[in-house]
């Protein structure tokens, strides 16, 4: 549905991105991760067909962005950061006026509409002027905006900045919705945001993709060796050396009653081996589990050491 | 390039629809209104008096309507225009830059000539509407007395596309900057500016003073007012709109790579 390759945009000698590479498919909800200023924006604007890119090509549901920039935008939503909705206007009339603009045939003109509406959860604020609207619910008309023509690929630029926790899952709930009948990209530099609506991420940093898999791998991935977590009642002095001495332990932590226990890769029958002896030491088992890295981990890592793991 | 007069006409109607539910079109329309009644009026009153000493002296046949009443009337209502016209067209563009509301006309499938073409028409709908409204006083001139009815048509002509020049400079101030109020300044500037140009015609050179002249807008609205419709003038009027509506697309065109 999206295909993007060696994709780069440059402002005179500072380049925004710099040969970017990824493919989407139909009906994924893919999102792009990175910190303020690292080329998410632009490379959204790009895929719009909003801004040309420097060099390099990029093709939204089988059209080029640049040569058939008008066929791309029939079949793009586009939410920028800025919902762009006119302030003196009734809901409803400036759903009709973004259907109108993305050719939406007279006939389906109020079924649409409706459904937008409907999906966006904006009935009961249909008659309202945008203006007099919340932040939270002008958010919601710019995404019914961006649905409105049912496009097959949705571009969301930060789609739940500014809202409160209650939107927030409410506008996940129906980004999740979205998959399969749409694909979706929706930028964010929000860690938990993208754990909760997307199926594949893209890190994003300084212009670079440094990663870019589903959220389950990427953790596994960034994991250097293996750690685990053992909680006991009684950590001896005894019992840690003997653990320590178990060929293949690279080292073991001691933080209280928790031992943080680092193994070598591939090595994870040593986890018998581990339980045995925290048995056999009477250390008294409470908890034994691996350690999961938090993507927020992942991400920090992936965006410090740039390029070290792509 | 896409030109599609559907598209034109959504932007064009939706912007026209937008002066209305805003206070600017109110008092812009009861503004001119206001000072064209006010303008008539007095017109009409001093054409009365001048009548009836004319008619004393027994010379009233050589007073004519068209030159008291209908030429100072309508050339006092294109100054009048040069004036409001600017706070028209100043939000056009300005105002969807500023907002970033633009970024949703940009990621449509519209091309910008649709796009500077609707949001031309929308203003030049307004001010084809201030102009219908002033019917009313030939109306009264007809009941009255007995205007020759050729002089009004071609005024109307001629104020209709001389508006046009000035709404197609405002529409590409406003492509030009975020900020309003100096797209209405420059608006405003540029239209004296082509109003005044041929002052400088006296002391120029022979061909210099003529290619002033014919830079002029009000020069070109002489023959209207008089009753003549001369194709050089309207040939220079859509020229004028033509290539004030080109630069805007240019402008608009540059904004993407930006």
């Amino acid at each position: 549905m999206i295909e993007v390759s060696d994709l780069t945009k440059a402002y005179g000698p500072r380049a925004a991105i710099q040969n970017l590479n990824f493919t989407i498919g139909k009906g994924e909800i893919v999102g792009f991760l990175g910190p303020n200023g690292a080329g998410k924006s632009t490379t959204m604007k790009i895929l719009t067909g909003f801004m040309p890119a420097t060099s390099g090509t990029a093709k939204v549901a089988g059209f080029d962005v640049f040569s058939q920039a008008i066929d791309v935008k029939r079949n793009v939503g586009y939410l920028p950061e800025n919902p762009p909705v006119y302030m003196e206007m009734i809901v409803e009339d400036y759903l009709e006026y973004a259907a109108k603009l993305h050719d939406v045939e007279r006939g389906k003109l109020r079924s649409s509409i409706s459904s937008a509406i409907e999906r966006t959860g904006l009935t009961g604020v249909r008659k309202r002027i945008i203006g007099n609207l919340s932040k939270g619910y002008r958010q919601r008309v710019g995404l019914a905006q961006a649905l409105v023509h049912n496009p097959q690929v949705l571009i969301l630029d930060e789609p739940t900045v500014g809202l409160d926790p209650v939107q927030i899952i409410e506008i996940r709930e129906l980004i999740k919705g979205l998959a399969g009948h749409h694909t979706v990209i929706l930028s964010s530099h929000i860690l938990p945001e993208v754990t909760a609506t997307c199926q594949r991420i893209i890190v994003i940093n300084k212009g670079h993709i440094v990663a870019q898999d589903t959220i389950e791998k990427l953790t596994t991935r960034m994991r250097q060796g293996l750690l685990f977590n053992l909680q006991v009642k009684n950590a001896s002095a005894g019992g840690i050396n003997a653990i320590k001495s178990i060929s293949g332990v690279k080292s073991v932590g001691n933080e209280g009653s928790k031992l943080v226990i680092e193994i070598e890769p591939n090595q994870s029958e040593l986890r018998d081996r581990i339980i045995e002896i925290a048995v056999s030491e009477k250390m008294g088992v409470l908890e034994f589990a691996p350690e999961k890295l938090s993507l927020e981990e992942v991400f920090l890592q992936l965006t410090t050491n740039e390029g070290a793991h792509s | 390039m896409s030109f599609k007069p559907k598209k034109i006409w959504t932007i064009a109607w939706k912007d026209f629809r937008t002066y209305f539910t805003s206070p600017i079109a109110y008092i812009i329309i009861a503004g001119f209104l206001i000072i064209m009644g006010w303008m008539f009026f007095f017109n009409l009153s001093h054409f009365n008096m001048q009548a009836l000493q004319y008619k004393q002296m027994g010379m009233g046949k050589s007073m004519s309507i068209t030159e008291g009443i209908i030429r100072p009337l309508y050339g006092n209502m294109n100054v009048i225009f040069l004036f409001l016209v600017p706070f028209i067209t100043m939000r056009l563009f300005a105002e969807e830059r500023k907002q970033q509301t633009i970024q949703l006309l940009m990621t449509s499938p519209i091309s910008i000539a649709e796009m500077v073409v609707g949001k031309f028409f929308s203003a030049f709908f307004l001010v084809f509407t201030m102009l219908m409204l002033t019917v009313v006083y030939p109306i009264i001139l007809w009941i009255f007395g007995n205007p020759d009815y050729g002089p009004i048509l071609t005024s109307y002509m001629g104020t209709l596309m001389l508006s046009s020049c000035y709404v197609a400079a405002g529409v590409f101030f406003s492509s030009m900057t975020e900020n309003q109020i100096v797209a209405g300044a420059l608006t405003f500037a540029a239209g004296l500016f082509f109003w005044l140009i041929n002052w400088a015609s006296q002391s120029a050179g022979p061909v210099f003073s003529d290619i002033l002249d014919y830079m002029s807008l009000i020069q070109h609205y002489n023959n209207f007012s008089q009753g003549i419709i001369d194709t050089t003038d309207i040939v220079f009027y859509l020229s004028f709109v033509f290539v004030s509506l080109f630069l805007s697309h240019r402008v608009l065109d540059s904004y993407r790579w930006r």
